[in-house]
């Protein structure tokens, strides 16, 4: 049998299927790209959890980068991020604010008292109404918002040291 | 004695029944008109549910707040628009024609037509063959 060009068309048919099942394998499904992006924060306002007389508002926020972390007491992907928050807070040096989704007052405190509170300021979203402006589908989940108070990043899931130091620290810098 | 048992169970299934329709049905139009959009959107903490079958913790807040958004006498577009400037076109079971879904559109039919071209080239082909063949025998 003569070896003719069209031999090769069932070949070159399974390299490409192989190339869509291999680009596929790196894509994450749960990663929406959030539609929030480049788009201003939604705005609130809110009681802080440690101070009851004082409240915190994204409008106040104006003039400054800083980061939203959403996060619960019952979030275990929340409690492995913990500890880079900590070092986190103290490296980054903007605000980190901590908003406490779907959760009881007293057991998110619970959390920050026996591991410590990485937030600058601390809010509560108790019946997830926040979440829902910003588009919150899976804790943790943290925004970088710049001083025009623009949603820049959004980071789905726990902050990793690389997320934190090949995208995150970069971003910060940039915005400032 | 195991009679009563049973009509105790019975019961109080009875009374379990009750207490949910007493739950959900409060405006019998509102409800109806949620039970449709939510069938068109996705709860998108288990990606292959919609809201209306969902029973995790978003979306039953999402249901709660498209509840309040039809009370607010938004319409159905409205409401849909609501979240997908939260969301993304992804809560949409029926994505929007636009640039970046029109393969998701266009593609099946480009491969119908495809095979049509395949299908008319084989068979043009063949009759050529057949043509070939008979006139060999002549």
């Amino acid at each position: 049998m003569k070896f003719q060009l069209k031999h090769l068309v069932p070949l070159s048919i399974f390299l490409v299927l192989l190339g869509f099942l291999m680009v596929g394998l790196k894509l994450d499904p749960h990663e929406v790209p959030s539609p929030l992006i480049n788009k201003p924060a939604p705005l609130f306002e809110q009681k802080l959890m440690t101070d009851a007389n004082q409240t915190f508002s994204v409008e106040k926020m104006r003039g400054q980068v800083w980061l939203l972390n959403v996060w619960a007491s019952w979030c275990t992907a929340c409690r492995q991020e913990h500890p880079l928050l900590m070092r986190m807070s103290q490296e980054i040096g903007i605000p980190l604010v901590g908003l406490d989704y779907k959760d009881t007052d007293a057991e998110g405190m619970d959390v920050l008292t026996k591991f410590g509170n990485p937030y600058t300021s601390l809010v509560a979203d108790v019946e997830g109404r926040v979440g829902i402006d910003y588009g919150v589908y899976g804790v943790p989940e943290t925004y970088l918002i710049d001083k025009a108070g623009i949603i820049r990043y959004k980071q789905i899931g726990p902050i990793t040291e690389e997320v934190l130091y090949t995208t995150l620290i970069p971003l910060i810098k940039g915005l400032q | 004695m195991m009679k009563k048992i049973f009509s105790v169970i019975a019961f109080t299934c009875l009374l379990g029944l009750n207490a949910n329709a007493q739950n959900i049905g409060n405006d019998p139009v509102i409800e109806s008109r949620l039970k449709a959009l939510s069938q068109e959107l996705r709860c998108l903490v288990c990606q292959n549910q919609t809201l209306a079958d969902s029973s995790a913790p978003l979306a039953e807040d999402l249901r709660r707040e498209i509840r309040e958004l039809i009370a607010k006498g938004m319409t159905d577009e409205e409401i849909t628009a609501y979240l997908v400037a939260r969301y993304g076109d992804f809560v949409r079971y029926r994505p929007p024609l636009k640039s970046q879904t029109a393969i998701l559109w266009a593609g099946p039919m480009l491969l119908l037509f495809a095979g049509f071209g395949m299908l008319l080239i084989t068979l043009r082909r063949r009759n050529a063959l057949i043509a070939n063949d008979k006139d060999t025998e002549e």
